[in-house]
């Protein structure tokens, strides 16, 4: 094997070790070497910079020696379990073999050997668990140590670094269960464990036991069918007495060969504090329930009707399991009932979300206007979201949230922010023509963003539409988009600016959203870049591009066309749509045939500006100034000519009257038949002037 | 026929080529200048409302360079019209042309009648006896040839920046927009505004005056206006060769309405002009 190299240097100095141990070992009797002193190993593998090479890793061979000290092993010497360094002094040749646990641990070895663990390991499976893995090497703590990775309270955790979900062995290994460490730590066992820190309360060992870990189809299994009842009254003692009561008998009366174990009630992993009041059975609320006319002391009906219930996801469920509380030796059993339904004692974890969401927050401060589960799940009826019946389906959950968020309503007139007729708004936005027009159930319906349970106000952090979050939330569903974005310099991550850099909602909207290639959204957009840059915007206004764009028309260059929309970089970075290397092509997408010298046209220009664009600026005033002077000029001889012209006019009509007054006085004289018709008055006729 | 006949003869003062490309100038300037305000004054709302009107910026665009065409057209008309008048009238001699008593360079003469109107306008003289042209119709006639030269270059470097921009950088690009669209403010602001007053809507000719349509006028008219050009027509005795019988009154009922329609497209574009400058301008 290829050395390290600071091993190979004392390549020489490690053979004249060893030939002189060898030596040694020859001349002196055997206790010696066992009285090696660990001293002697620590005094290079103390150093913590001590290294070799292995797979092409660099790994460390230091010894902590405090640690060692502290560990279980502490008065034992290296050689007690590295027995293949026996009588080798200084230099050893690495690596050693490996450490045999067994030496001592014969019978726990050989339970492991035969466990699933040590099957695996037999089969050369690279993911299978060997003593270090779960017991550490040289700082191995006892049991009772809190810092052992064996200890009571952390023995999940060490499991679970293999069994946790989306692990290799969850992925590429046969395991029934899933999800069990969460679902161990939201079961009561993992409660008392791990929140309450009971070390008494029962961990993964406790049932798997710690090295005989079988499969549950194996007869010698722990929590194989036969053996789970011995192993749950390890700790539940009396319980299958109390089982008896339970099921008074029923199961054994009717079925006899079908023995419930533990585990067909009380599921793996996930057993929760549930109430199973003894025997009290659905048919003995009905006698009562059952009738439709049954009513409260204050007039609400209390009839439960049962196909309802039984069409429902908890057709399944016991009166008794929600309705808690119930006493049956009592003549109305019910009497007894002193809570509301909790529904957090089978969906505990929905339950802390809600307790934290707005409508928790509001309930626990007793808002009348607060929603509880029923209000939006049901009460008998309650079904999944999967069921198009339900009132949660997708379809209807924008209807389901209108009854207090549509405007006017309770939650739309607390609410103080600038969302306006948020329901009449997302059923025009493009989500909601999705679910409604199309029928698209995997459209985003209220709580696909706001979530189902966990709803906050969008200024709270943890609010799920927290500016900080949007990305996420958005990218749920459009998570090609989330990766280009995030790779943006609008995006925090890339982004270094004081001011707030945009998200999803800021150029697309929240309930109005549109499509993005409809006119009305490529028109708004240069706007919405237009809030932060204002000054870009309005000189972009200023040019061929933006005109069009201003007159209404989208067929011209709009700022995403050139800067890129979710990927906009900043021009100077390389991949930018405008870098040296892209904006040739750029532009070339619009203007085919454009060139380098194309791409200068300065597509913000502004002519107001002398030190950026002094040949703009010198432009429009020399032509405004021809414009000013060529006005100024004409104008002044066109108001100088006026009272001329004027004149001229009444001078005009004054000579047209006379030659009036002339044809009429002509006429009348005609009329006394003095004057020769030939003569008319001057002017009239071409004759004289025109010199015929 | 006959009633034509009956009425006096008049004088022609503008041939029938000159007429036409009087009457596609004023169609082709009115559509340049008002598909290219929309453009130029976007931010005005009657801007959307009139490019709508003209089919959207496609269509106007499609519009201003096919008004453009015209106008080079008749640019090239009229240059191909005084070669044909050189050969014909000035016995092939540009000189003879340029020189002669009918020029449209401004001379000696026109210093001496600018002079006299500022005279006559501050009323220390007669007025002038303008001859064939005056100085502010030379003025109106040079500053056509300006505006083609001004517009039309930097307008062909609009249409094919892509070209241009081969051998010129592309900045030029903002500065033919800029020396394209103020020259065109100006032309627009001088024709409807100036040209329209002097040739058109001074006092003694108001309402309108029609001469350029019918390219006739009455003889007193002439005179009036003319007075040196009619001595010395008079003179050489070549005023009976430039009468012609006037026009039907259908005709120049029909003459009127295309002038006053140009007159009232002119002045609502001038007041669109001032209200973008004075009242919207960003």
């Amino acid at each position: 094997m290829p050395a390290d190299p600071s091993v190979q240097r004392h390549l020489g100095a490690a053979v004249l070790g060893l030939v002189g141990a060898l030596a040694l070992v020859a001349v002196l009797p055997a206790t010696v070497a066992e009285a090696q002193e660990s001293e002697e190993c620590l005094a290079c593998h103390g150093d913590p910079d001590l290294t070799t090479e292995r797979d092409g890793r660099s790994v460390s061979l230091y010894i902590s020696e405090r640690r060692f000290g502290a560990s279980v092993h502490a008065e034992m010497t290296c050689v007690g379990c590295h027995m293949d360094v026996a009588g080798m002094e200084g230099f050893h040749e690495t690596p050693l073999e490996k450490v045999d646990c067994g030496a001592c641990h014969d019978e726990i070895q050989a339970q492991h050997q035969a466990s699933l663990h040590g099957q695996a390991l037999k089969r050369g499976d690279p993911l299978a668990p060997r003593c270090v893995d779960c017991h550490g090497i040289h700082d191995i703590r006892p049991v009772a140590d809190h810092d052992s990775p064996v200890s009571p309270l952390r023995v999940p955790f060490t499991c679970g670094r293999c069994h946790q979900e989306g692990s290799p062995v969850t992925q590429q290994r046969e395991i029934h269960q899933d999800h069990i460490l969460e679902n161990f730590s939201e079961s009561i066992h993992g409660e008392g464990l791990l929140r309450k820190g009971l070390i008494v309360a029962p961990n993964c060992a406790s049932c798997h036991t710690a090295h005989n870990i079988l499969p549950h189809t194996d007869d010698n299994s722990s929590i194989a069918r036969s053996n789970i009842a011995r192993t749950c009254t390890q700790c539940h003692a009396e319980i299958e007495s109390v089982h008896q009561k339970v099921i008074r008998g029923e199961l054994w009366e009717k079925e006899e060969h079908v023995l419930p174990a533990c585990a067909d009630c009380h599921p793996p992993h996930k057993i929760r504090k549930v109430f199973y009041d003894q025997g009290m059975a659905d048919a003995e609320c009905l006698e009562c329930h059952g009738k439709t006319d049954l009513v409260a002391g204050d007039g609400r009906p209390l009839y439960v009707p049962q196909e309802v219930l039984r069409q429902s996801d908890h057709a399944q469920v016991a009166c008794s399991q929600c309705h808690s509380g119930v006493n049956v030796s009592r003549k109305r059993p019910c009497e007894t009932i002193t809570q509301k339904v909790d529904c957090d004692s089978c969906h505990a974890e929905v339950g802390q979300q809600f307790e934290a969401s707005i409508h928790g927050q509001l309930l626990a401060r007793n808002d009348p206007n607060a929603p509880t589960c029923k209000e939006c799940h049901g009460r008998h009826d309650v079904l999944g979201r999967l069921n198009p019946t339900s009132p949660i389906f997708a379809t209807r959950i924008p209807t389901l949230c209108a009854r207090c968020h549509r405007e006017g309503e309770q939650a739309a007139a607390r609410y103080e922010g600038p969302e306006h007729d948020i329901v009449k708004s997302y059923t025009e936005s493009i989500h909601g023509k999705g679910l409604i027009k199309s029928g698209l159930v995997v459209t985003a319906t209220c709580t696909n963003c706001h979530t189902p349970h966990g709803a906050l106000p969008h200024d709270d952090p943890a609010s799920s539409v927290n500016r900080a979050n949007v990305p996420q939330t958005c990218g749920n569903c459009h998570h090609g988009i989330q990766e280009v974005f995030e790779r943006s310099i609008h995006h925090t991550m890339v982004g270094q600016t004081e001011k707030d850099l945009p998200v999803c909602n800021d150029c697309h909207s929240a309930h109005t959203i549109q499509r993005a290639d409809v006119d009305g959204f490529k028109l708004d957009i240069m706007q919405k870049c237009g809030r932060c840059h204002g000054e870009i915007a309005s000189s972009y206004f200023d040019t061929y591009h933006g005109k069009v764009s201003q007159l209404g028309y989208t067929k011209t260059a709009k700022c995403y066309d050139c800067h890129g929309a979710h990927d906009i970089l900043p021009v100077a970075d390389p991949r930018s749509h405008l870098s040296r290397e892209n904006v040739v092509q750029t532009c070339q997408r619009c203007h085919p045939g454009a060139t380098r010298r194309f791409a200068g046209y300065l597509s913000h220009a502004t002519h107001h500006d002398p030190d950026k664009y002094p040949w703009l600026f010198w432009t429009f005033w020399a032509m405004t100034g021809l414009l000013v002077g060529t006005f100024v000029v004409s104008g002044a001889h066109t108001l100088l000519w006026l009272p001329r012209a004027l004149q001229m006019r009444r001078e005009l009509r004054e000579a047209e009257a006379a030659e009036q007054r002339e044809i009429e006085e002509g006429a009348e004289a005609l009329d006394a038949g003095k004057m020769d018709p030939g003569e008319g008055p001057p002017g009239t006729e071409p004759g004289p002037e025109g010199g015929e | 026929m006959d009633a034509t006949k009956t009425r006096p003869l008049q004088f022609q003062r503008f041939d029938r080529l000159n007429r036409t490309l009087h009457i596609l100038m004023i169609v082709s300037f009115m559509s340049l200048a008002l598909t290219g305000m929309t453009l130029k004054f976007s931010y005005t709302g009657w801007a959307g409302v009139l490019s709508r009107m003209l089919g959207g910026f496609e269509s106007a665009g499609f519009i201003h360079r096919g008004a453009a065409t015209v106008m080079f057209g008749i640019f090239v008309t009229h240059l191909w019209d005084l070669n044909r008048k050189r050969r014909r009238d000035y016995e092939g001699s540009f000189w003879k042309m340029l020189t002669g008593p009918n020029t449209m360079l401004f001379t000696r003469r026109d210093l001496r009648e600018l002079v006299g109107s500022l005279k006559w306008f501050v009323g220390t003289g007669p007025r002038p006896r303008y001859g064939r042209w005056t100085y502010w119709e030379k003025f109106d006639y040079f500053a056509v040839f300006w505006g083609i030269f001004v517009i039309g270059s930097t307008g062909l470097m609009l249409w094919f920046p892509v070209f241009f921009t081969r051998f010129l950088p592309g900045w030029f690009i903002n500065v033919a927009t800029i020396i394209h669209s103020d020259e065109a403010l100006l032309a627009t602001g001088f024709i409807f505004t100036v040209h329209f007053f002097n040739t058109h809507l001074r006092p003694e000719k108001f309402p309108m005056d029609l001469v350029v349509f019918t390219g006739r006028m009455p003889l007193a008219e002439f005179k009036r206006d003319k007075p040196a050009e009619f001595d010395e027509l008079v003179a050489s005795g070549k005023l009976e060769q430039n009468l012609i019988w006037p026009y039907q009154q259908v005709v120049i009922r029909t003459y009127r309405i295309i002038a006053w329609t140009a007159l009232a497209v002119g002045t609502l574009m001038i007041l669109w002009i001032i209200y973008a400058m004075v009242f919207a301008y960003r």
